[in-house]
């Protein structure tokens, strides 16, 4: 019998194993190989000065990092895009998921458009969004001159602090959506009796608002903060369309430095050296934030 | 909140009024804010050059500031550039669907070794940047001699979608009942048997879900396509589009852009109006398996 159960077993494992090679091997060599070649090449010198031949050079790459005031800008560059898009995106987002989840009419029509901008591919709303924020043509002076804010055209996209800015507008726009639908799905989790009671206990919808909702969503707020974080840290399209990093690397973020590196300066043990670094700090920040999920999820829901 | 969506008669008409006024002035500023960048696109294809480049800005063209120049002078390789999205786009999706299904179940049912550790796995690796991994994957096509090659798109496509895929499908298998599987077992189907014939039609609805999220993705990937397709025939849709601009610095073509964009994005737009439900469940189950 229990010879049998074994092979029956056995058999499973490998009838399982079998299923799940084929993506292990795709995932491998598109996640894997990247990151592992990257940290190795980053001990390499492979740049133009050594005619495109890898030679070992330690850890000079990464001491070249330390003084690369470039380096440090468009980390910070990247930290404020970051964290101003995020926050306003959850904002935004908390706002359209409770629009959505009330009742009206035509609410799948709603929730149709809402989605929109998240289907939309960057890079090409991206140009529309430089033409929204053009100096000479563009909507967004028009409009600001016709709500008597501006007196003159202001240039949007060559201005580095209104730049960021109009990144950040564009970026939000793309992608409140997907927080507005995670953050949705977990108001739509929330049973319609607590806040019965607590409006029979005497509270005002602004205090159910603070006391029952968001501590509720907390969970999925946690989660699309922490995609939206990976996401916004990786921004590479919508700047190369919209600003290529200028004017004068103001909006220049961290993968648009990582792909000029290995693309027009051709330096790939250097860019190799930079993904090490973007990749550990990546993983710091995202340990950080998981620790936090998991301490959220374990005082909100009591379990897991 | 639920409040308002009790349909509370006894509470006063006057405070539901400001209510509902409340709630359509949002829903206003909503549908606005989303969709204003795209009508303006929109409008901006069709109207002639003199009335793109107006000041004021021209909102509602007269008939005679209409055009379809813009459309026109895409020409045929625009058509093409379409052609090379939906190739890549389809074939992604399916390949996606080919190798994250089969594991997805194992993952589900087979209790195979390592079980938590491939989970862990694909869960962190959803969360990388695509720019890590251009330049490792830049070799890996220069290897294989891929550049200007398809699969130099659809591979990488297929890995970041892997993930999503993958914890969609199994927490939609570990719903199925276990019943249905091991009675076909017992009527004598093999395992390849009872998958195909009896599991995968009941997993239709979840595999349309996962398909459309891998497509989209699909069309819309920016850094990769830009990398490894340099031949002008092959260039998929946001590439092509991003690139028509770039003869000059001083003289955008606005039209030809905003027209470009209105062909180019069409089929994701007919995607979310027919698949709306299916694209917010796909968005939500990724997310929370996560």
């Amino acid at each position: 019998m229990t010879q049998a159960s074994d092979t029956i077993r056995q058999r499973q494992i490998r009838q399982g194993l079998i299923m799940v090679a084929p993506a292990i091997a795709i995932l491998l060599l598109v996640f894997a190989y990247p990151i592992g070649r990257a940290f190795w090449l980053s001990l390499f010198t492979q740049n133009l000065g050594t005619q495109l031949e890898a030679t070992f050079s330690g850890l000079s790459n990464y001491q070249r990092i330390v003084g690369d005031g470039r380096f440090w800008l468009t980390l910070w560059n990247t930290t404020v895009f970051t964290s101003l898009s995020i926050v306003t995106e959850l904002i935004i987002g908390m706002s359209f998921a409770l629009i959505l989840d009330q009742a009206f009419r035509g609410r799948g029509l709603v929730r149709t458009a809402a989605l929109l901008p998240w289907a939309l591919p960057t890079a090409v709303m991206g140009l529309a969004w430089a033409w929204i924020f053009n100096d000479q043509f563009g909507i967004a002076n028009d409009l600001l001159t016709r709500l008597g804010l501006i007196s003159t055209n202001i240039t949007w996209l060559g201005d580095p602090t209104r730049a960021m800015l109009a990144l950040i507008f564009a970026d939000v726009w793309k992608t409140t959506p997907f927080i507005a639908i995670l953050l949705l799905a977990g108001l739509q989790s929330i049973s319609g009796d607590l806040y019965e009671a607590h409006a029979i206990d005497g509270a005002s919808p602004w205090q159910s608002f603070w006391q029952i909702t968001l501590p509720l969503v907390a969970p999925q707020m946690v989660i699309a903060l922490l995609f939206r974080f990976a996401q916004a840290f990786g921004i590479f399209d919508l700047v190369q369309v919209m600003t290529g990093g200028g004017p004068a690397g103001a909006t220049e973020t961290v993968s648009i430095y990582i792909y000029a590196t290995v693309r027009r300066y051709l330096d790939f043990g250097y860019g190799a050296a930079l993904v090490v670094v973007t990749f550990l700090l990546l993983i710091l920040a995202v340990a950080i934030a998981a620790y936090f999920l998991s301490r959220t999820r374990l005082n909100v829901t009591g379990e897991r | 909140m639920t409040v308002a969506q009790s349909p509370e008669q006894s509470a006063s008409g006057l405070q539901i009024n400001w209510q509902r006024l409340a709630l359509w002035i949002g829903v206003l500023a909503m549908v606005l804010f989303c969709l204003a960048p795209a009508l303006w696109q929109l409008l901006t294809s069709f109207k002639v050059n003199e009335a793109i480049t107006a000041i004021p800005n021209v909102y509602f063209p007269s008939p005679s500031q209409l055009t379809l120049d813009h459309y026109l002078s895409l020409g045929w390789i625009f058509w093409r550039y379409i052609a090379n999205s939906a190739i890549v786009s389809l074939l992604s999706t399916v390949v996606c669907l080919a190798t994250g299904a089969p594991a997805a179940y194992a993952l589900a049912r087979l209790r195979i070794p390592g079980e938590r550790i491939i989970l862990v796995c694909v869960l962190i690796v959803s969360l990388f940047p695509y720019v890590l991994l251009f330049l490792g994957l830049l070799e890996v096509v220069r290897l294989f001699g891929l550049g200007n090659n398809y699969l130099a798109l659809i591979v990488p496509y297929t890995g970041i979608n892997l993930p999503l895929t993958i914890l969609v499908l199994r927490s939609f298998f570990q719903k199925l009942p276990q019943d249905l599987e091991d009675s076909a077992k017992v009527d004598g189907y093999t395992t390849a048997q009872m998958l195909w014939q009896i599991v995968l039609p009941l997993t239709i609805p979840a595999l349309v879900t996962t398909g459309i999220l891998t497509f989209i993705f699909a069309w819309n990937e920016f850094i990769f396509a830009l990398t490894f397709i340099t031949r002008d025939t092959m260039k998929t849709i946001p590439v092509a589009v991003a690139q028509i601009g770039g003869a000059s610095i001083y003289e955008v073509p606005y039209g030809p852009i905003a027209a470009a964009t209105v062909l180019g994005t069409l089929p994701l737009i007919l995607l979310v109006l027919c698949f709306q439900r299916r694209i917010v469940q796909g968005i939500t189950a990724g997310a929370v398996k996560g």
